[in-house]
């Protein structure tokens, strides 16, 4: 069912084109829920839903959009399927939609959405576009999910809640890292990622 | 058709408008119901934890059902309204309503021990945003059995801390009237507590949310005064 | 007063758009390279946020919220509309974004030369939508107070964006290695201001 194209817009935007540390698209709103790692897997999933399904929209409609109000349309599809996703997120995942608060409604402005429909579903079929949202949104989603890894690891002692780091070391004198805490780790664990990814893929590297 | 005409752009906005708010009234009255059962849920779990009452993340009514055996709304005369759910009382709204018109919920628990709990609703503001929660007073209206309070926005650390048990534990015991039957409430100040049973020790590095949490608890006691008044004796 | 000086000083030092919640970070990072563009976007956002703050707030506080119909006439006192605020925010976004360009360029075309290019930019900027959700989920009182925190978060964002772009300036001839070139070293510096402003968190009014 997949072909080898089709696998690799699924799996570029995972590492080599990937919308955070390469592409450098939608770091926005997303960071301030990495303090843990729940929240930020329902970012994760949210996000992804939201790209793969309004690149599949957006692509199923691109020939009868009309070009003065591109730009309305699209955001019209974004902030609907954002309002879909929060009224679920409402319904069904209550305690982790009040961690998120705003931050689900600025999905519409990740510029990750707007990008991948601009650059890759005004003009191409709707699988394809579909699979590069999903790609895009995993993309995301994996940086996310290894920020809050080490931010919750290290700044709670948990992981997913569950308690990783013994009482015995606590006992022993050892204690969280309350700086894991605060917003300004999330962008230096971003830095190091980026600094990890590029020192394994050379070409990567900016000129400057 | 022309796709730049202004004519297809018009009956192409209309009719993503009209689909798009088909689509998006539809999926909110759906789901609708489950989102309130979730809010109804959180103030059930905030008045358990009032009590001190332990219960499970899944049978949170089920507790809530055996250990709450009467609620009810009154207004600031003390008289009982009937016809309204407490748990659909939004403090927020009834005070921005004149005195008269407000309308304040009780919850009446039925404590392990066998002895009756009233518990009462708070709203106010801490520094940078809303705080509330709830008191339980014993049977003699008097001491409290425990209070909960959360609140928005306030500093990590510093007014944040309202919202542990640790604080929440200095209010046990207190009492809300003195040795002559006048109301005073539950002062919330820096230094000196000692063993005063009107005070509790106010938070240091979070003085206004100390103060507003004092206010607070000032401003609704009186509004619930006349029920607990009439009730006392 | 006191309240809005609070929420003021608030809006720019502790909760501050990009450090605290990293909004508007896909302009900051593409748009930081030099001070004097950085700043010309920075005052474009101070003014669209000034602008669209209190007029979501207005419309939620009229259309939106549960039973805010009812100026209209009472039998709408159950109607709440308040799940399609993103959408609407969104839209009154674009507009006023649309229509402040036009006016700009009618009656100042100095301003718009330096503002201009910036203005289509800052409609899909995070942190204009963020600053109506803020506003929204804080709840603030009145439109004083919302104009108050949309104009404070807007020159906490000028701020940030002033100072990443004075650092990379310089930072050009500093021996940086390769693979932190560029957009990682600006994450780091970016973090460890982030650090120096929770400095403020401490600060009462």
């Amino acid at each position: 069912m997949l072909s080898k194209k089709n696998l690799k817009l699924l799996i570029d935007p995972i590492n080599k084109n990937n919308p955070i540390t390469v592409q450098v698209l939608g770091i926005c709103s997303a960071l301030a829920v990495t303090v843990k790692m729940k929240p930020a897997f329902v970012m994760a999933l949210s996000v992804i839903f939201v790209v793969g399904i309004s690149n599949f929209i957006i692509s199923l409609l691109r020939n009868g959009i009309p070009k003065r109000i591109r730009i309305i349309v699209q955001l019209v599809v974004i902030a609907s399927l954002v309002i879909i996703v929060d009224q679920f997120l409402k319904a069904y995942v209550f305690d982790v939609s009040k961690q998120l608060s705003v931050f689900v409604g600025l999905i519409i402005t990740n510029c990750i959405v707007m990008g991948r429909l601009e650059a890759f579903a005004m003009a191409n079929s709707p699988g394809k576009s579909f699979l590069d949202g999903i790609g895009n949104g995993a993309g995301y989603g994996a940086i996310l999910i290894i920020v809050s890894f080490f931010r919750e690891l290290f700044g709670s002692g948990t992981i997913w809640n569950y308690r990783v780091v013994p009482q015995s070391w606590y006992e022993a004198g050892y204690s969280n890292n309350g700086l894991m805490i605060l917003p300004p780790m999330a962008l230096i664990i971003v830095g190091i990622i980026i600094w990890v990814q590029r020192s394994k893929n050379r070409d990567l590297i900016e000129k400057n | 058709m022309d796709k730049n005409s202004n004519k297809y752009i018009f009956i192409y906005s209309v009719a993503m408008v009209v689909i798009v708010a088909l689509v998006l009234t539809s999926i909110s009255v759906f789901l609708q119901p489950k989102q309130k059962k979730n809010i109804d849920l959180e103030k059930k779990r905030n008045i358990l934890s009032a009590i001190k009452i332990e219960y499970d993340k899944n049978d949170v009514e089920k507790v809530f059902d055996e250990y709450i055996i009467e609620m009810f709304v009154i207004n600031t005369e003390g008289e009982r309204i009937e016809g309204i759910n407490p748990l659909e009382i939004n403090l927020k709204d009834q005070l921005k309503d004149s005195p008269e018109n407000q309308k304040w919920p009780i919850y009446i628990a039925s404590m392990p021990n066998g002895e009756k709990s009233y518990i009462f609703s708070f709203y106010g503001t801490g520094l940078w945003g809303p705080i509330w929660g709830y008191v339980a007073l014993k049977e003699d209206f008097n001491t409290v059995t425990g209070a909960y309070f959360d609140h928005k926005s306030e500093t990590p650390g510093l007014g944040a801390e309202i919202a542990t048990e640790n604080f929440q534990m200095k209010f046990t015991g207190k009492t809300i009237f003195n040795e002559n039957g006048e109301f005073v409430s539950i002062d919330v100040r820096k230094g000196g507590v000692g063993n005063d049973i009107h005070a509790v020790d106010a938070i240091s590095g979070g003085t206004i949310t100390s103060t507003g949490l004092k206010n607070m608890l000032h401003s609704c006691f009186s509004a619930y005064l006349k029920f607990i008044e009439k009730n006392k004796n | 007063m006191e309240n809005l000086l609070n929420i003021f000083v608030k809006s720019i030092f502790i909760d501050n758009m990009i450090f605290a919640y990293f909004l508007g970070m896909c302009s900051y990072l593409a748009v930081s390279k030099t001070v004097k563009t950085s700043f010309g976007l920075g005052i474009a956002v101070v003014f669209v946020l000034t602008i669209t703050v209190p007029v979501d707030y207005l419309i939620e506080k009229y259309m939106l919220k549960p039973g805010a119909l009812t100026w209209l006439s009472p039998e709408f006192a159950d109607v709440d509309l308040s799940f399609l605020s993103f959408i609407i925010f969104i839209a009154v976004i674009a507009s006023m974004v649309q229509i402040v360009e036009m006016v700009v360029e009618k009656f100042s075309p100095s301003l718009y030369s330096s503002l201009g290019i910036f203005l289509p930019l800052i409609a899909v900027n995070c942190a204009i939508l963020g600053g109506s959700l803020f506003m929204s989920e804080r709840e603030y009182a009145n439109v004083a107070e919302a104009t108050v925190f949309g104009l404070g978060s807007g020159i906490g964002w000028l701020l940030a964006i002033v100072g990443i772009a004075a650092i990379r300036e310089k930072i050009k001839y500093s021996d940086i290695p390769a693979p932190l070139r560029g957009i990682g070293i600006t994450f780091i510096i970016t973090g460890l201001m982030g650090l120096a402003f929770m400095g403020f968190m401490g600060i009462k009014l």
